[in-house]
């Protein structure tokens, strides 16, 4: 035991600690859902003025077990413990009392309201309205959250929306900050002031359970981890003591194959955007302003940009689900096709992934098969005189399974049933085997596990390797270093110039990303 | 204390199947307890409803004459439901289709052409169309709710028929009766079996049956509805367009009902009539749910519906009981179907959510 103890000092310092009360302990939680164990027997200690990693792959059980913290979800078994307190938390107001604050992933502001306005909504009638700007100042100050109560919400940046969720559980003077995911929407810059933000509460013994799978993230800002697969606690470690990859592999609970890109030469351009415009079309929507790029067949290029920064309706028009205003505006392979529609784009060789799987890259409630034909039916001659090969159809999809290693409860099985990880692959993986000439991918490997993550971008590389013209849009910034040639950025509907990966730093990106002057003499507009 | 309603995670495929049967059943046992309480006997009563009609081959073949325009119309519908299209006007195009056949045997009431009745059931369909056409060109064009449109149009297309039986279109020589010419040989159905009804449309129902199957499994364009029904915008993704979905689906429906129309004025009435369906094209609607949207399964659940017109005939000849009851037995086998439909997605939970117990100590 006491050689355990004394392994390093930090540890040490972390066993001191915990000789005190945890402020929130969770005991035995158990949760099933119909076919589904999400939480078995976790057992969770948070102390006063820690900044606590819990650390998952998507579908761990770290969303059911905050929401048992936070009174959304109720154990089926096991106990929670404040201050060493046995409690019951019927309900987020319960929660609330208690001083648990949480800030989710998905912001719930209304966009129409001013940040006064969507703040006042949040908090409990009793709480007295009329200071509240100067309330909202000072929480802002002294945490360094900076915000203008009298600013409509729709004109905010992301980061900004954030932080009005955070000043909005500050002003109930939480002892438990929890935040998922906090990250996914941030430039980097913005990160870092989060985190200073994170480490004067904690200073002030707030305590912090932090979520995430961005393990370099954790390793700065968490002294202690917890890490979930499968809905069990498998290990607890400090992760400033970890590499990100011995983390990785915990987390996903085998060894990780690194990408490797091997040496290429661009050839021919393949797609040519030129001065492409598009107005917005509503006040929610942001206008693309004069976009030109030149994409080369065997390279990928990388377009980073914050989330709303005009990436959607980019998409959009590349997949021609909506048409440019122009037909010169887009080519492929010198053919203008700015005004032919997604059937005749493909035609010419283009594929597509979205970045929404479900709903949009495949029909949840249709089964692997039917998917497959969805976008394959004219490049894999899916179709005799409009009737649906069945056969073949199945043939490609099991070609698909085998090639990506799609793990799947046989090919009749909905979409929907696979994991997120097992999807996206399934999509890539189909689009990727119609062989494209151009191939454009949203958020590739959003939300997905590292185990898969790291097969697709092993796929976008090989495919560039072939001769495929690849351009990717991400916000995962080192998914765009691992994967790209050449990286540009999008920053309020203007697209930077692209830039080779070899010159371009996360940080040099992440400032871009965050509107401020671009390099090689172009100035994002920042209006 | 209140029942909550708590999604089941996988609704079962056999249950899917199953509850058109539950729902029968119940409705079987909630009419007996109707009928007792409004002091017939239950028993003889219900057999008097649902078996009595088929004692005679003339019973059956009747049953069959009625399932005719149940079929045909719900199909259409089906496919629609299938892309989330929401006709409900098929009566209107029923009727529609009723009117734009009838015009040549109205006109040419003397014609021995043997083209007439292609010419009469190709006209009925454009009548159909025509007036599914409206419903449609307004949702694409101003994203009107189509069931609010083709909902009201059911109305303004039987008011015109009135307008036109009693008025132009009105038999000189009928004594002022609101009725139309009879129909001439070449401009009626042919009869299948003699001494009874059963006419030709019987087995162009059960073509459409087949067509609509096939669609449906087999070929791009079920594919594109069915798509278009589950995630729109994964159709635009395959390159399906919204729009021609909706017109195709409301032009098919239409189409279907208006031939259904012309098919009873030419068929079993043989002439236009102030009214020509007794709700065929709402009940149709039922017939597309209780046979889950497949035309295999709505060629019976168009079987059920039909025995439950032939149903209120019989107890009104045989027990004086209003004809009206065939109206209550479909209400509530929709009720039922939709009620058993609730609980495959959910179960029901009494009292509070579940809660980690053992208060503080």
């Amino acid at each position: 035991m006491n050689e355990q103890v004394t392994a390093t000092n930090k540890q040490a310092h972390r066993e001191e600690v915990m000789t005190g009360t945890p402020l929130l302990e969770l005991k035995g939680i158990s949760k099933a859902f119909p076919g589904v164990l999400a939480n078995d027997n976790v057992d969770l200690s948070i102390y006063p003025g820690e900044i606590h990693a819990l650390l998952g792959e998507n579908g761990a059980g770290k969303s059911t077990l905050v929401k048992t913290m936070y009174g959304l979800l109720h154990a089926d078994s096991g106990e929670l413990h404040w201050n060493g307190e046995r409690i019951v938390i019927a309900n987020p107001n319960a929660a609330r009392n208690l001083g648990i604050g949480m800030v989710f992933q998905h912001f719930s502001l209304f966009e129409a309201m001013t940040v006064r306005e969507n703040i006042a909504l949040g908090l409990e009638a009793s709480q007295s309205r009329g200071d509240l700007d100067t309330r909202i100042t000072e929480v802002s100050k002294a945490y360094g959250l900076e915000l203008d109560p009298t600013r409509g919400v729709h004109s905010l940046s992301v980061g900004e929306r954030q932080r009005i969720e955070i000043v909005r559980c500050l002003l109930q003077n939480p002892k438990l900050l929890v935040m998922d995911e906090p990250t996914s929407v941030l430039t980097p810059q913005e990160v870092d002031g989060l985190f200073e933000t994170l480490r004067r509460l904690a200073e002030v013994s707030c305590s912090i359970l932090y979520i995430s799978h961005k393990l370099d993230e954790i390793k700065v800002l968490c002294e202690h981890a917890t890490i979930l697969r499968g809905g069990k606690v498998v290990a607890e470690c400090n992760p400033r003591e970890e590499s990100a990859r011995s983390l990785a592999e915990m987390m996903i609970g085998s060894t990780l194959k690194v990408p490797v890109a091997s040496d290429k030469k661009a050839g021919a351009v393949k797609l040519q955007v030129k001065h492409l415009n598009r107005p917005a079309e509503d006040d929610f929507a942001v206008e693309l302003k004069d976009i030109s790029f030149e994409l080369r067949a065997g390279e990928v290029l990388g377009i980073a940009g914050v989330a709303g920064n005009g990436q959607a309706e980019l998409l959009q028009v590349l997949s021609g689900e909506v048409l440019a205003s122009t037909n010169e505006a887009i080519s492929l392979h010198g053919v203008p096709c700015g005004k032919s529609g997604i059937k005749v784009r493909r035609g010419h060789g283009l594929t597509f992934v979205p970045e929404e799987r479900l709903g949009h890259g495949a029909v949840p409630d249709m089964s692997l098969v039917d998917n497959t034909i969805l976008s394959g039916y004219s490049r894999q001659a899916l179709l005799n005189r409009s009737f649906i090969r069945y056969s073949k159809a199945r043939d490609c999809a099991e070609i698909i399974c085998e090639k990506f290693n799609v793990k799947q409860g046989g090919l009749d099985s909905v979409a929907s049933s696979l994991s997120g990880g097992n999807l996206q692959k399934f999509i890539v993986g189909r689009e990727i085997l119609q062989e494209p000439e151009v191939m454009i991918a949203a958020q590739p490997t959003w939300g997905v596990d590292a185990g898969s993550a790291a097969a697709i971008h092993q796929a976008l590389l090989s495919l560039a390797e072939q001769g495929t013209a690849v351009l990717a849009l991400s916000q995962d910034l080192d998914e765009l270093l691992t994967i790209s040639d050449r990286i540009a950025v999008i920053f309020h509907g203007h697209l930077s110039d692209a830039m080779p990966v070899s010159e371009v730093t996360a940080e040099s990106l992440g400032l871009l990303m965050g509107g401020s002057q671009a390099k090689h003499g172009q100035t994002a507009d920042a209006a | 204390m209140l029942p909550r309603l708590e999604p089941r995670g996988q609704a079962s495929q056999a249950m899917v199947y199953l509850t058109p049967f539950i729902a029968l059943f119940l409705t079987v046992i909630a009419g007996m307890v109707m009928f007792a309480l409004l002091g017939h006997p239950p028993v003889k009563a219900i057999t008097t409803f649902f078996l009595s009609p088929l004692n005679s081959g003339y019973g059956i073949a009747e049953l069959f004459v009625k399932a005719t325009p149940l079929i045909m119309i719900a199909v259409g519908l089906a496919i629609g439901f299938r892309a989330n299209v929401w006709n409900i006007g098929a009566e209107g195009q029923l009727t529609l289709g009723a009117i734009a056949g009838s015009f040549l045997p109205v006109y040419f009431s003397d014609s021995e052409n043997a083209l007439m009745l292609p010419a009469m059931m190709l006209m009925g369909i454009a009548g159909g169309m025509a007036w599914a056409a409206i419903p449609a060109l307004l949702k694409t064009r101003f994203n009107a709710n189509e069931i609010l449109t083709s909902l009201m149009l059911t109305y303004v297309a039987t008011l015109f028929l009135s307008v036109l039986v009693h008025g132009p279109w009105r038999d000189p020589g009928g004594f002022n009766f609101p009725e139309s010419v009879l129909f001439a040989d070449v401009a009626t159905l042919p009869i299948l079996l003699s001494g009874t009804r059963l006419h030709l449309g019987a087995l162009i129902a059960l073509f459409v049956v087949l067509i609509g199957w096939i669609l449906l499994a087999r070929h791009l364009i079920g594919f594109q509805i069915k798509v278009a029904g589950f995630a729109p915008a994964a159709a635009e993704y395959a390159g399906f367009k919204r729009n021609r979905v909706v017109w195709l689906v409301l032009l098919g429906a239409g189409g279907l009902a208006g031939l259904a129309g012309i098919i009873e004025v030419s068929g079993p009435i043989g002439q236009l009539l102030p009214s020509i369906s007794p709700g065929y094209g709402f009940t149709a609607i039922i017939v597309a749910f209780l046979g889950r949207l497949h035309p295999v399964g709505i060629l019976f659940a168009g079987l059920v519906l039909a025995l439950s017109y032939l149903g209120g005939e019989t107890v009104q000849i045989e027990m004086g009981l209003p004809q009206g009851i065939a109206g209550v037995f479909q209400g509530m086998l929709l009720f039922f179907l939709l009620a058993t439909d609730v609980l495959i997605k959910y179960r029901i939970r009494f009292g509070q959510p579940r809660v980690v117990t053992a208060p503080g100590t």
